[in-house]
C-alpha cells in the first residue's frame, strides 16, 4: 500500500509531538503529568522508527518499536510505583514540593 | 468500485445487526431460562392488544421503551462529558471486535468472491485483543464520573479484574495461534475444514481442550458474568460501577454486557468449534468418510455455513446465561486469585506444552 | 485525498498532545494521551506497520495509560489550580520545543525520502519474529529479563512499607 501522505510530512508530525512532550516535561508540575509528557516523546520517537522503516523498507524498525514498548511499559510500571510511594510520604505529587535533596 | 463499496457496507451491517439480534434475543432467553432454573414462568404481563407472546412482547417492546424514556438523571458536582462517555466507550468497543469474525465461507456470485468476514485484517486475534482492552476505559470512566465512593470501588475492582482475565485470555489465544500458525480468524476457520485420520473433524476443541477452557472462563470473567459479577453484583451492591446511571446510558452498559457474552461466543465458536465449519460438508458437498461425495450447490453451502456459526453461537450465549444462573458469585479475593494464581500458571503451561508438542511433530497442524 | 485525511489525524494527534500538556485535571491528560496514542496507531496501520499498529493499542492505551488512571484514581488527584511552572521556565521550555521541533523539521525537509513498493507481509508478525528470534536475540532475551525485574520491582516499590 503506497503511504497516504509524503513521508516526510509524517517526521515533522513526529517532530512536533517530540517538542510538545519536551514543553510538557519542562513546564509542568504535576509528576504524572511530566510522565505522560516522556510517554508522549517516546511515542514520537516511535513514529519516526515506523517512518523510516517504510522509507528504506526495511522492518528492523519495526523490530526497535518492540522493544521500546516494552521498556516504556517497564519504566512505566516502576515509575508509578516510586510516584505511589512519594504520594504516601508527603501527600504530594508536586515537583515543586519535593527538593529535600535540593541545596 | 461503488459495488466494492456497497458490498463491504452489507457486510458490515449483516455481522452487527446478526450480533444485536442476539443480543435483543438474549434478553428474552435469558428471563426464560431463568424462569426455567428456578421453577417460574418469568415475566409474561406485558401484552399488546391481548397478544403477550409468551414475554416476547416484555422483553423485546415494553423493555427498550422503558429504558429509553426513563428520566436521565443528571449528576452534579463532577464531569458530565465522562459520565456521557464511558457507556459508549464501552458499548463501541464491545461492538467493534465483530468486524474479524468470520460468519461464513466464500459466497461465489459471478465471478466475484466475497470474503465473508467484515474486515479480512491479517492480525484479527490482535485486533479484537486491542478493542477488549480499550473497552476497559467505559469501567474506569464510569466509575470515576459517578462522584460516588462506591461506585467508584466498584469500578477498580471491575478494571482490575478486566485486566487480570485480560492476561489469561490472550495466553489461551496464543495456543490456538500456535496450533494454527496464523493470526487470522478466517484463516483458523479454514485450516479446522480437514480430518484428521480421515473422519474426525480437526476442530480446535480437540487441538486445544485446555485453552478453550481457559479461553471459555477468561471470556465470562472478561464479560463481568456471575460467577465474575462482583463489580456489578445486582444483589449486594446496588449495582456497582453503574449506579448512577439511568434510562439510555444504563441501557448501553446493559446492552454492553449482553454484546460481549455474543463476542465470547462467536470467539469461542471461530477458535474451538470450526466456526462456519459443518463437519464433512466441503465447497462442493458432503464428503463422506469412506469415500462417496453428496454434490450440494456451492451457495446452499455458504448458506448452511451461516447458519451453522449462527446455531454455534446461540448454544454458547445460552451456555453462559445458565452458567448465571447456577454457579454462586466469587468473592473479589478469589477471583483475582483464581486469574493470577490459577488460570495464568495453567495458561503458561499450556503454551509451552504446545508449543513442545508441535515442535516434537514436527510444524503447525 | 489521503493526503488532507492525513492531515486531519495529523492535526487531531497534535490536539491531543496539547490536551496531554496543557488540561488542568490530570485525568484529562490522560485521556488526552490514549487519543494521542490511539491515533498514531492509526497513523503506524497506515505506514503499513500493522503489528506495531495493533500492538501499540494493546499495550500502550490498553495497559499502560490504565495504569496512569488507575494511579490518578487511587490517589484522587484533583483538577489543579496552577498547573504551570515559573514563567521564566515556561518560556525556557517553549522556547526550547519550538527549536528542538524547527531544527529536525527543517532537517528533515532536506533529506529525500521515499515510499518504494513493499514485500508481501511487510509489517505482519513473520518478518518481525524472524527478526527478533535471529539478528536481535539478545535483545529480546534481555528485553524478558527486564520485564521480569520491572514487575518485581515496581511489586516491592509499591508495596506499604510496615512502619
Amino acid at each position: 500500500m503506497t503511504a497516504p501522505a509524503p513521508l516526510a510530512w509524517y517526521l515533522v508530525l513526529s517532530a512536533v509531538l517530540f517538542g510538545i512532550g519536551v514543553v510538557g516535561v519542562l513546564a509542568r508540575r504535576n509528576l504524572i503529568v511530566v510522565f505522560m509528557a516522556i510517554e508522549l516523546m517516546l511515542n514520537a520517537v516511535n513514529l519516526t522508527f515506523v517512518t523510516f522503516a517504510r522509507a528504506r523498507p526495511s522492518m528492523d524498525g519495526h523490530v526497535i518499536v518492540f522493544f521500546v514498548m516494552a521498556v516504556a511499559a517497564a519504566e512505566a510500571a516502576v515509575g508509578l510505583a516510586i510516584i505511589l510511594q512519594l504520594f504516601r510520604a508527603r501527600e504530594t505529587v508536586n515537583a515543586d514540593e519535593v527538593t529535600t535533596l535540593r541545596w | 468500485m461503488l459495488a466494492d463499496f456497497l458490498i463491504d457496507v452489507v457486510r458490515v451491517v449483516f455481522i452487527i445487526l446478526l450480533a444485536v439480534q442476539i443480543v435483543a434475543f438474549g434478553g428474552f432467553f435469558e428471563r426464560k431460562i431463568s424462569a426455567l432454573i428456578q421453577d417460574r414462568i418469568g415475566a409474561n404481563r406485558a401484552s399488546i392488544f391481548g397478544f403477550a407472546g409468551m414475554g416476547l412482547v416484555n422483553t423485546l417492546v415494553a423493555d427498550p421503551i422503558k429504558w429509553l424514556l426513563k428520566e436521565d438523571v443528571r449528576i452534579t458536582g463532577t464531569d458530565r462529558l465522562l459520565h456521557f462517555w464511558a457507556p459508549v466507550v464501552s458499548l463501541v468497543m464491545a461492538l467493534v471486535p465483530f468486524a474479524v469474525v468470520p460468519f461464513g465461507n466464500e459466497l461465489v456470485i459471478g465471478d466475484r468472491h466475497i470474503n465473508l468476514q467484515a474486515a479480512p485484517l491479517g492480525v484479527g486475534v490482535l485486533y479484537v485483543l486491542a478493542m477488549v482492552s480499550l473497552g476497559v476505559y467505559g469501567i474506569v470512566l464510569g466509575g470515576w464520573a459517578s462522584n460516588n465512593r462506591w461506585a467508584l470501588l466498584g469500578s477498580v475492582r471491575g478494571s482490575a479484574q478486566m485486566i487480570s482475565y485480560e492476561i489469561a485470555m490472550g495466553l489461551a489465544l496464543v495456543g490456538a495461534v500456535l496450533v494454527y500458525g496464523t493470526l487470522d480468524l478466517q484463516e483458523m476457520v479454514h485450516a479446522q475444514g480437514q480430518l484428521i485420520g480421515g473422519w474426525l473433524p480437526a476442530w480446535g476443541i480437540l487441538y486445544q481442550p485446555l485453552g478453550f477452557i481457559l479461553f471459555f472462563v477468561g471470556g465470562v470473567a472478561e464479560s463481568k458474568r456471575t460467577p465474575f459479577d462482583l463489580p456489578e453484583s445486582e444483589s449486594e451492591l446496588i449495582a456497582g460501577y453503574f449506579t448512577e446511571y439511568s434510562g439510555a446510558k444504563h441501557f448501553m452498559f446493559f446492552m454492553a454486557d449482553f454484546v460481549e457474552v455474543v463476542l465470547v461466543s462467536a470467539l469461542v465458536t471461530t477458535l474451538y468449534f470450526g466456526g462456519w465449519q459443518i463437519p464433512y460438508l466441503a465447497p462442493d458437498g458432503f464428503h463422506v468418510p469412506g469415500g462417496g461425495v453428496v454434490a450440494v450447490a456451492p451457495l446452499l453451502v455458504t448458506i448452511l455455513g451461516v447458519v451453522a456459526f449462527t446455531l454455534k453461537m446461540l448454544f454458547f450465549t445460552v451456555l453462559q446465561i445458565i452458567l448465571r444462573w447456577t454457579l454462586p458469585r466469587f468473592r473479589y479475593d478469589q477471583l483475582m486469585r483464581l486469574g493470577w494464581q490459577g488460570l495464568l500458571p495453567i495458561a503458561l503451561a499450556n503454551v509451552v506444552v504446545t508449543a513442545g508438542l508441535l515442535l516434537w511433530l514436527g510444524g503447525h497442524a | 485525498m489521503s493526503a488532507v485525511l492525513f492531515l486531519v489525524i495529523a492535526a487531531l494527534t497534535v490536539l491531543g498532545a496539547f490536551t496531554v500538556v496543557v488540561a488542568r485535571s490530570p485525568v484529562y491528560s490522560a485521556l488526552g494521551l490514549v487519543g494521542t496514542l490511539f491515533l498514531i496507531a492509526v497513523l503506524f496501520l497506515s505506514l503499513d506497520a500493522q503489528l506495531l499498529g495493533f500492538l501499540q493499542i494493546i499495550v500502550y492505551a490498553g495497559a499502560i495509560v490504565v495504569l496512569f488512571l488507575f494511579v490518578i484514581m487511587l490517589l484522587n488527584l484533583q483538577a489543579e489550580l496552577e498547573t504551570l511552572s515559573a514563567p521564566g521556565l515556561v518560556a525556557a521550555a517553549a522556547l526550547g520545543g519550538l527549536a528542538l521541533a524547527g531544527l529536525v523539521a527543517f532537517g528533515v525537509v532536506r533529506t529525500p525520502l521515499g515510499a518504494p513498493a513493499l514485500a508481501d507481509g511487510f509489517g505482519n508478525t513473520v518478518p518481525v519474529a524472524e527478526l527478533l528470534f535471529t539478528t536481535y536475540l539478545l535483545p529480546f532475551e534481555l528485553t524478558s529479563v527486564l520485564l521480569l525485574v520491572a514487575i518485581i520491582g515496581a511489586v516491592v516499590i509499591g508495596k506499604k512499607r510496615l512502619a
